[in-house]
């Protein structure tokens, strides 16, 4: 095994290396953020006299409460109702089928790779003769829309997974469908539910384009999209955007690092099914 | 178990010879529609009607308000022939560098070295610091990348530390530099994503494998070549596939640094579409590029999806 020594601490080096670098803009940022607010300070030099109160500032002036407020009721609007759509169809794919699945399968597919680009003039067209236009729903429907391939494919591929045996057994003793899905398959699918809603919350939490397009008041976005009309509004004051992106990265950074095994194994295997 | 699956096959009811179906049974051949209906409805709605109806506006020209006109194949012809639509498209494809071709190989690289990642602090730092870009708001990210790349910023005060100040520069106005800055940008991204997942994918290759390759005398290079390549070939497509999507789809992290310029250096075709519908009110001309843009990530991702689908 020595000759594995030298290998096993360059890539160890390359780690480290790999890391500094996914570091350096946050350093930037935040050593920025606590300089003398309409001062250009030079690239990562630490302020003689930090000025904490940048953030506070910054928290007030990105109007943060009510965006994250905004933001929250997205979410809430989004995932439950995603993941209870998604859980139904999946078993409906899965393990029960009926004629025209496969049909409806591929067109699932086919909604994988749709970027939101392509959808997004049509869209806003859409929404405004609807009347909802710059409201929540225009970000909380088209969203639930576009998640429903990934979660149904999602859900689908877990239930495959699950033993035959498990159905058929409950379906002889006489429960129809609902009950076996009550029953059974649902409190089986708790991880896989659990892993997908990490998914759709970061996904809709960070949604840029089409809260940008389709919402015009930054206060009913996403803190994303909100961002990018801070960017506009602020993009003189190095100081206070610096501070204000951090404050707005924040909350995604505080869940994924409480809940960092669950965040990695979703992101691993969203990738992978993906 | 045994008793019930009798049950089941004196039931009859999963016997595929039995003769007629009973009501019951039909209906319960449905069933599985009811449970599919509900995801389909916010889908079709929001995704393939606005499919069909981005097709229907590219055939027209319109600025979104007043009469549109029917011009036919126009858009698409524009879309493809002009140079000022094409460029777009070109840096799509050449974004994959960035995004795909750069984080895969250096994954690739580490993963090989590593041989999977070590228990201990280090891999445990290493998974939450890598995984920070992949959970924060692309944007933020760019905006912080926007300030690292200004002429104050971190990069040409290292430039000035290292005696290479005349190369200093404001990295995302420069004509020549803005697409590498933005495409690194990318890199950046993708990077700690494809390495954990070369990383936790080189775990699961049979470990006799490499003492095969050793007895039979292999170097670092041919064992990386015999075992570790094709071993990775899942993992690999993986990240291939999800880094091109993104790269081909960009929007976020180019409308936040440059918002295509200088010039159209760094334009790509998200921006392109959004622009076009939302500023130059070219809608029939978004719809085009928006259909041609779904067209060319389907083309280029169902084929890489088959080569890392034939590896099981």
């Amino acid at each position: 095994m020595n000759h594995r020594v030298p290998q096993l601490i360059a890539g160890r080096v390359m780690l480290v290396l790999f890391m500094a670098a996914t570091a350096i803009p946050f350093l930037s940022l935040f050593t920025t953020a606590l300089a003398p607010q309409n001062t250009t300070p030079h690239g990562i030099s630490w302020p003689s006299h930090p000025h904490w109160h940048n953030f506070v500032d910054a928290f007030h002036a990105a109007d943060l409460m009510p965006l994250l407020g905004s933001s929250l009721l997205i979410v809430l609007g989004v995932v439950p109702v995603a993941l209870a759509l998604a859980a139904a169809a999946g078993y409906g794919l899965a393990v029960l089928g009926f004629p025209g699945a496969r049909i409806v399968f591929g067109l699932l597919l086919v909604g994988l790779t749709v970027p939101t680009e392509s959808l997004i003039t049509p869209l806003y067209y859409q929404l405004e003769s609807m009347g909802l236009l710059n409201t929540r729903w225009a970000l909380v429907l088209p969203l639930m829309g576009l998640f429903m391939p990934f979660s149904v494919v999602w859900m689908r591929t877990f239930y495959l997974s699950l033993p035959k045996e498990l159905t058929e057994a409950a379906s002889v003793d006489g429960a129809g469908p609902w009950t076996v899905f009550r029953r059974v398959h649902l409190p089986l699918a708790r991880p896989a539910l659990s892993s997908l809603a990490i998914l759709l919350f970061l996904w809709t939490w960070n949604q840029f384009l089409l809260a940008i397009a389709l919402i015009d008041d930054p206060a009913k976005r996403t803190v994303a999209g909100a961002l990018g009309a801070f960017q506009g509004h602020y993009g003189t004051n190095v100081v206070l955007l610096s501070a204000g992106s951090l404050l707005i990265m924040l909350p995604a950074v505080l869940v994924f690092v409480i809940f960092q095994r669950h965040f990695v194994t979703a992101l691993l295997q969203g990738a992978v099914k993906g | 178990m045994t008793l019930l699956s009798d049950r089941t096959a004196l039931s009859g009811r999963r016997d595929p010879a039995s003769p007629r179906p009973g009501p019951r049974l039909r209906a319960r051949r449905w069933a599985g529609l009811l449970f599919v209906l509900p995801a389909l409805v916010p889908y079709t709605v929001f995704v393939l009607r606005p499919l069909v109806v981005s097709a229907q506006y590219s055939l027209y020209d319109w600025n979104g308000i007043g009469a549109a006109r029917f011009v036919g194949v126009d858009n698409y012809r524009r879309v493809l022939t002009s140079s000022e639509q094409l460029t777009p498209i070109l840096h799509a494809f050449e974004l994959i560098l960035f995004f795909t071709v750069i984080p895969v190989c250096l994954g690739l690289v580490t993963a090989a070295l590593l041989h999977g990642l070590p228990n201990g602090p280090l891999a445990t730092t290493a998974r939450v610091v890598l995984f920070i870009p992949q959970v924060i708001p692309l944007v933020a990210a760019a905006l912080a990348w926007s300030w690292v790349y200004s002429s104050d910023g971190v990069l040409n005060q290292f430039l000035r530390t290292i005696g290479l100040g005349s190369w200093s520069r404001a990295w995302l106005g420069d004509f020549t530099w803005a697409f590498t800055a933005v495409g690194l940008v990318g890199s950046w991204v993708s990077l700690g994503l494809c390495t954990l997942l070369l990383i936790t994918g080189i775990n699961k290759i049979d470990p006799t494998l490499y003492d095969a390759a050793r007895i039979d005398g292999a170097g670092p290079v041919q064992e990386f070549m015999a075992v570790t390549l094709p071993g990775l070939r899942r993992e690999i497509g993986v990240c291939v596939t999800v880094t091109v999507i993104a790269a081909l789809a960009s929007f976020d992290i180019v409308y936040v640094t440059t918002q295509g310029g200088p010039g159209t250096q760094t334009l790509v075709p998200g921006l392109q579409i959004f622009q076009l519908a939302f500023t130059q009110r070219e809608v029939g001309l978004a719809s085009a590029t928006a259909i041609v843009l779904m067209v060319l990530v389907l083309l280029v991702v169902t084929p890489l999806q088959r080569i890392s689908r034939g590896a099981e």
